[in-house]
């Protein structure tokens, strides 16, 4: 590890730090239904909405009808994006006349922009027409995200709240959401990242010649320089953690992500909302000593193992010291293990990113998972793994976190003699069947779907390293859409009918089946009576909470996943370095 | 410590019990144990067959027959934590039962003690009247309506002497199979047969109607949700290993006995088997306390109460005021007044009364006078006069509250001494109670009646504000009095003046601001606060009334047992929490002993996890399966004692507990597992 490369991501987690406390406060105001600088601007816009689609902006539902509208949203969000891909080729602003995507990738890629996964088993530049990266995907991705936003405000309502019936008005939360956080974000982060070079058009394909011509098996002296209107939608898969990327290779393509300045910039957006997320959930319940104490037991659990990504790749394969190459980092070298990555980032800032995207459900890449070492791609694996609740999506990781609060609240309280609450709410039998699931889900659905394609023929062979590698890649597919993730290990062919419905179902699993017991616990907590905070009541700011918190986490991931693990990254470590 | 009641025969009945605890209808109530029970039977099946040659890829006979073998304790070790701590209340559930002989009740016809004919006690139904004589046993649960006599309530409360009780008024209430010794009453049955108090204390002592707390359904949920992990984690190891073989091109599946054995180990048995355990032994501490509580719940609630309302009296001073010095008016003697104010009381029959008798022999050899003889009129304390004396011979004597004497010298034109209400002013400012004497429309002086602050009362208060526990005084005293005792005993707030509305109406308001309210009590009057409280501990010399709203008796009557009853109710929940937490820590060692050892045939380099250093593979999980089962009767004492709840804050006593069970249970089984093997290898069993 160099002293750059540590430097480079102390500013990062400095300069995220610093602008979640001023956006998770805007935040708060924004889902309090207060006024914000930006009221002026899009008040007027949201009475329209309002008026044109008869919401009712002031009555508030029970969590039943929560869910239902959640629901409803994405599944009518799905089908548009599953049938503009089927007749992409009869609509408009499809310059490079794509065909019609298939049946199972079509529905696939429906789901997975549906669920904030945004797993892509096509490729871009070859399988979307503009139309349906825009309209489709790029809308998805705002409304996937506000979506999560919105199930989290209701479930910090339900713990703000005390003996209500209601909590929130999703389409309300939902708009807000949207049109004051995503949108504005998202337009200055486009003109930011355009400023870089990152593509926005809606010309076709440009081909050029090239200044000097190439020969490998042939001439060749022509290249396709892919356009279409990529910032934008950059800024939103990257602030929504959405990750799904406009061009195939994503944020590694000199297009999507050309400098250092715009790789900093989308590293910073992946973390951006849910860091700030913990700052609004301090201020709505009223304590912000919660929603830090949170926000540290997350760097606490992404600090160490980024350095851990960090420290594997720069330590390089041990098998190439054997070979005399050098992989020590000089002044015009960045030594370690330099396989797919971008020579432009160099191995911290692509640590730094496997590390930030898996820890937040974004997904985006811009180095190749697949050839980190053992343990530099068992980090990334292992933080989806452990639920994407450290940041986790834009919603969904603090929801999830705060499921494993309760859990961690309800051992801990039980250790203090008292039924356990947590800010004030007693965690009962129907709290931990809630939290308990929406903890479950995840892991069931991974090893399940490991296991099953691990002994399925038509999944064995989509696998590229058939070794213990191969396993990896299956691992890591399934903990990547099992999360709601969307990155890819790549090595594996995913486009095929098998893992188009086996990652689909995932996917569509571990989001909704999440959702709804969340809003069930919302529901329930909400109408709970908030008991009164004394010298017994088991305090949720500490640092000895924060440990608990964190012992929690990484206890449940390290004990449902350490045997996968072992059969995959990790005896992959030790074949590695035992000779 | 040893658990006093871990008898011989109590271990000896147990051994048997969790013999019969095998029934798989048993099993199932407990999932955690059920998955063993499950895994004991596969693996025994999977041995006997590969004794007879059958499944040979599942290895050596021997070696799943160990396997089996330790399974099946664990589920044994499991059945013996529970059989034992339910022994205990099953012999003193056959003392109670005993006592309840066929007894018949004299059933009055019409309410004339006179006329009863002799029926079962079984026949009886609520609302009959029944008389109940010299040396009979009192057939049901009653109140009296008629009568006054001495009862023997050992039978339920284990105290020999005995206790008066009388129609009317706060001790009216006779318990079935208690016996009278004197006199006779009529009690008027108010449960049935098989309803009545014996009856629930028998139920709860055995352990039978033990239902299961909220926090324990809660917990046992997420045991199950656990148990259902590690299914998946092990289960899904077969494929894994499956394509792991594939994929290296060497090595085994891994067998169904290994991956039991992993499964058995990663689940949360050591708390599984022990949960019930902890709830019943929790019970038996009530039981052991004299507290016979409704319902596990209550007991449960106790550990969360952030309000004790305690009654001054009795609680937190030593029963009643005592009269403690006499301060004479301007040109009275102290011996004058002591003379007056005995002679005031002479009829009066309260303890106060009494004390003040009593001040004056010993200050000044005044003897109690027979007033027969003269010409004498008592007064009796009206709460309209508030006043009490008697007229002797032309004198006028009269004791009370300052105003009410004040107004009565002043109606006959008397005159009130300035230095009177300074006396009586300094008395109240300390927390004593001032009372007044007149002769006449002479006032004589002032009696300072003073309450007596237990010993060590203030200790327990601060313990219990260090716990986050506020504590109110509750008493009928003035402000200033109030005040002054709280300020003594060191309570965080009284309630004065207090009367069952206001009562009430604290418990409503501590509860609405969130907070769980204890209280205990017996009079008829305290009933609506009882039903109101979360845990009200109801005395058991209190009113039929008063025990129907609370959800526990206490039998010795002993207002400060609701500091126990909190202890008890935390006891039981930090117990559980402990033995969770040291019940997950394990799992990280046995991942380290088990993993190298199931796919060592396949990965080799897994060896290097093998941080222990186990002799064989076979050795590794053996001793992983036996620390697994041997930790359970370990923990057993731990289980029925309960961990020590320490007076501290919640986050001293989080620190301690995550310390000793979350560390210690990380570190214990390394040791204990590397021990087990190193005694396996010197065996050769390895």
């Amino acid at each position: 590890m160099t002293a750059l490369g540590l430097l480079q991501i102390a500013l990062y987690v400095l300069v995220l730090v610093a602008l979640a406390k001023p956006l998770g406060a805007f935040m708060a105001r924004v889902y309090q239904g207060e006024r914000t600088f930006l009221s002026p601007i899009f008040a007027p816009v949201e009475r329209i909405i309002y008026k044109c689609s008869g919401v009712d902006a002031r009555s508030e539902t029970d969590w039943k009808r929560y869910a239902a509208a959640v629901l409803l949203v994405n599944f009518i969000g799905f089908l548009f994006v599953y049938l503009l891909q089927r007749f992409q080729h009869v609509l408009p602003l499809n310059p490079q006349g794509m065909a019609a995507v298939t049946p199972d990738s079509s529905f696939n890629t429906a789901v997975s922009f549906a669920t904030n996964t945004n797993w892509q088993g096509y490729g871009g530049e070859a399988t979307m027409s503009y139309l349906t990266q825009m309209l489709g995907l790029g809308a998805q991705n705002f409304l996937s995200a506000a979506s999560g936003l919105a199930v989290l405000v209701a479930l910090i309502r339900g713990l703000a709240r005390r003996q209500a019936g209601q909590i929130g008005n999703f389409y309300v939360d939902f708009t807000r959401g949207t049109l004051y956080i995503l949108l504005p974000l998202c337009v200055v982060l486009s003109i930011l990242l355009m400023s870089q070079g990152v593509a926005q058009s809606f010309s076709a394909n440009k081909t050029v010649e090239l200044l000097d011509p190439v020969t490998t098996a042939e001439q060749v002296s022509q290249q396709t320089i892919p356009l279409g209107p990529a910032a934008s939608q950059i800024a939103i898969k990257q602030l929504g953690t959405n990750g799904g990327g406009f061009f195939n290779v994503n944020s590694a393509h000199p297009l999507e992500n050309p400098t250092p300045l715009s790789n900093f910039l989308e590293l910073l957006a992946i973390l951006l909302i849910p860091a700030a997320l913990c700052y609004t959930f301090g201020r709505m319940v009223g304590d912000p000593r919660q929603g830090r104490a949170i926000m540290i037991a997350m760097l606490v659990i992404f600090v160490p193992l980024t350095f851990a990504v960090y420290l594997a790749e720069q330590s390089g394969n041990p098998r190439l010291d054997a070979l005399q190459v050098d992989q020590a980092a000089s002044a015009t070298h960045s030594g370690g293990n330099m396989e797919g990555k971008e020579v432009r980032f160099g191995i911290a800032h692509s640590a730094l990113w496997a590390a930030a995207t898996t820890a937040a459900s974004n997904g985006s890449v811009n180095s190749m998972h697949d050839s980190y070492t053992p343990l530099g791609g068992l980090v990334p694996m292992w933080l989806m793994q452990l639920g994407e609740v450290v940041f986790g999506g834009v919603g969904s990781g603090l929801y999830g976190m705060l499921m494993f609060a309760m859990l961690a609240v309800f051992i801990g309280g039980l250790m203090v003699g008292r039924t356990p609450e947590y800010l004030g709410k007693k965690i009962e039998s129907y709290e931990i069947k809630m939290a308990c699931l929406v903890i479950l889900i995840p892991p069931v659905i991974v090893l399940v779907g490991t296991a099953i394609a691990s002994v399925t023929p038509a999944a064995v062979a989509s696998v590229a390293n058939p070794g213990v590698h191969g396993f990896s890649e299956i691992l890591y597919a399934f903990s990547s859409a099992g999360n709601n993730n969307g990155s890819a290990f790549a090595g594996l062919s995913a486009n095929t009918p098998f893992y188009n419905f086996a990652l689909g179902i995932a996917m569509w699993t571990s989001r909704f089946w999440l959702m709804i017991p969340v809003l069930a616990l919302a529901g329930s907590l909400a109408a709970k009576q908030t008991t009164a905070v004394t010298a017994g009541t088991l305090p949720t700011h500490t640092p000895l909470f924060i440990t608990m918190l964190v012992g929690v986490v990484l206890m449940v991931g390290a004990l449902t996943f350490v045997p996968a693990l072992a059969l995959g990254p990790i005896v992959e470590h030790l074949m590695m370095i035992g000779q | 410590m040893v658990t006093p009641y871990v008898t011989g025969s109590v271990v000896r009945r147990a051994i048997v019990e969790s013999l019969r605890k095998l029934d798989p209808r048993v099993q199932v109530r407990n999932p955690v144990m059920f998955v063993v029970f499950i895994g004991s039977l596969f693996t025994t099946v999977i041995g006997i067959g590969a004794l007879f040659g059958n499944f040979q890829s599942e290895g050596s006979p021997a070696f799943i027959l160990s396997v089996a073998a330790w399974l099946w304790l664990t589920v044994l070790f499991a059945n013996f934590a529970e059989a034992v701590a339910e022994g205990r209340g099953k012999a003193q559930a056959a003392t109670l039962r005993s006592m309840r002989r066929r007894v018949h009740a004299k059933k009055l016809l019409n309410d004339k003690p006179g006329d009863y004919h002799t029926v079962e006690a079984g026949s009886l139904e609520r609302g009959d009247l029944v008389l109940v004589e010299a040396g009979d046993v009192i057939p049901a649960d009653g109140e009296i309506v008629q009568g006054v006599a001495s009862v023997n309530e050992s039978a339920v409360t284990g105290e020999s002497a005995p206790v008066l009780r009388e129609a009317g008024g706060d001790f009216s209430s006779v318990t079935g199979g208690t016996q009278v010794l004197s006199d006779r009453i009529v009690v008027r049955v108010t449960s049935k047969e098989g309803e009545g108090f014996l009856d629930r204390m028998i139920a709860m002592v055995e352990g039978a109607k033990r239902g299961r707390t909220p926090n324990e359904i809660a917990l046992s949920i997420l045991l199950a949700m656990m148990t259902l992990m590690f299914l998946l984690a092990t289960a899904t190891l077969a494929p894994f290993s499956q394509f792991a073989v594939d994929a290296a091109g060497e090595g085994s599946v891994v067998t169904l006995t290994i991956l039991i054995a992993l499964l058995v180990c990663l689940i949360p048995t050591t708390i599984g088997g022990l949960l019930s355990a902890i709830g019943i032994a929790g019970m038996d501490r009530m039981v052991r306390a004299n507290v016979i509580a409704t319902s596990g719940r209550a007991v449960e609630a106790a550990g969360d109460v952030d309000v004790l309302l305690l009654d001054k009296t009795g609680t937190i001073t030593l029963g009643d005021r005592q009269a403690f010095a006499f301060l004479p008016a301007p040109g009275v003697t102290e011996q004058e007044l002591a003379d007056a104010a005995q002679l005031a009381s002479l009829s009066d029959e309260t303890p106060e009364g009494r004390s003040i008798v009593v001040l004056a022999k010993q200050k000044f050899q005044l003897r109690g006078r027979d007033l027969a003889g003269t010409i004498h009129r008592f007064h009796k304390f009206s709460a309209h006069t508030r006043m009490s004396g008697v007229d002797l011979e032309g004198r006028c004597l009269r004791k009370g509250a300052a105003d009410a004497i004040r107004r009565f010298i002043q109606e006959q034109g008397g005159a009130w001494p300035g230095k009177i209400s300074e006396s009586v002013e300094k008395i109240a400012r300390t927390g004593a109670t001032p009372i007044v004497v007149a002769d006449g429309r002479k006032v004589l002086g002032v009696l300072e009646l003073r309450d007596i602050v237990k010993g060590g009362i203030r200790e327990r208060f601060a313990e219990l504000r260090q716990m986050g526990i506020k504590t109110i005084m509750v008493t009928g005293d003035n402000r200033l009095t109030a005040a002054a005792i709280a300020a003594e005993a060191g309570v965080d707030d009284f309630l004065a003046e207090a009367t069952p509305e206001k009562k009430l109406e604290l418990i409503r308001k501590n509860q609405a601001e969130g907070r769980l309210v204890a209280m205990c009590g017996d009079g008829t009057n305290d009933a609506p606060a009882l039903a109101q409280a979360d845990v009200a501990v109801v005395m058991n010399t209190g009113t039929q009334a008063a025990k129907e709203a609370g959800n526990m008796i206490d039998l010795d009557s002993n207002p400060t047992k609701l500091i126990e009853v909190v202890d008890v109710g935390k006891q039981m929940l930090v117990t559980r929490g402990a033995l969770t937490t040291f019940s997950i820590a394990n799992d990280i060692s046995k991942y380290f002993a088990i993993i190298p050892a199931a796919f060592a045939a396949t990965y080799p380099a897994l060896d290097a996890l093998n941080i222990m250093r186990l002799e064989t593979p076979q050795s590794a999980m053996l001793s992983a399966v036996i620390f697994n089962a041997l930790v359970i009767p370990m923990l057993v004492p731990l289980a029925l004692r309960g961990v020590k709840t320490r007076a501290t804050s919640a986050a001293l006593l989080l620190r301690r507990n995550l310390s000793i069970y979350g560390l210690g249970g990380i570190l214990a089984p390394f040791v204990g597992i590397k021990l087990i093997d190193l005694f396996l290898a010197a065996l050769g069993a390895a």
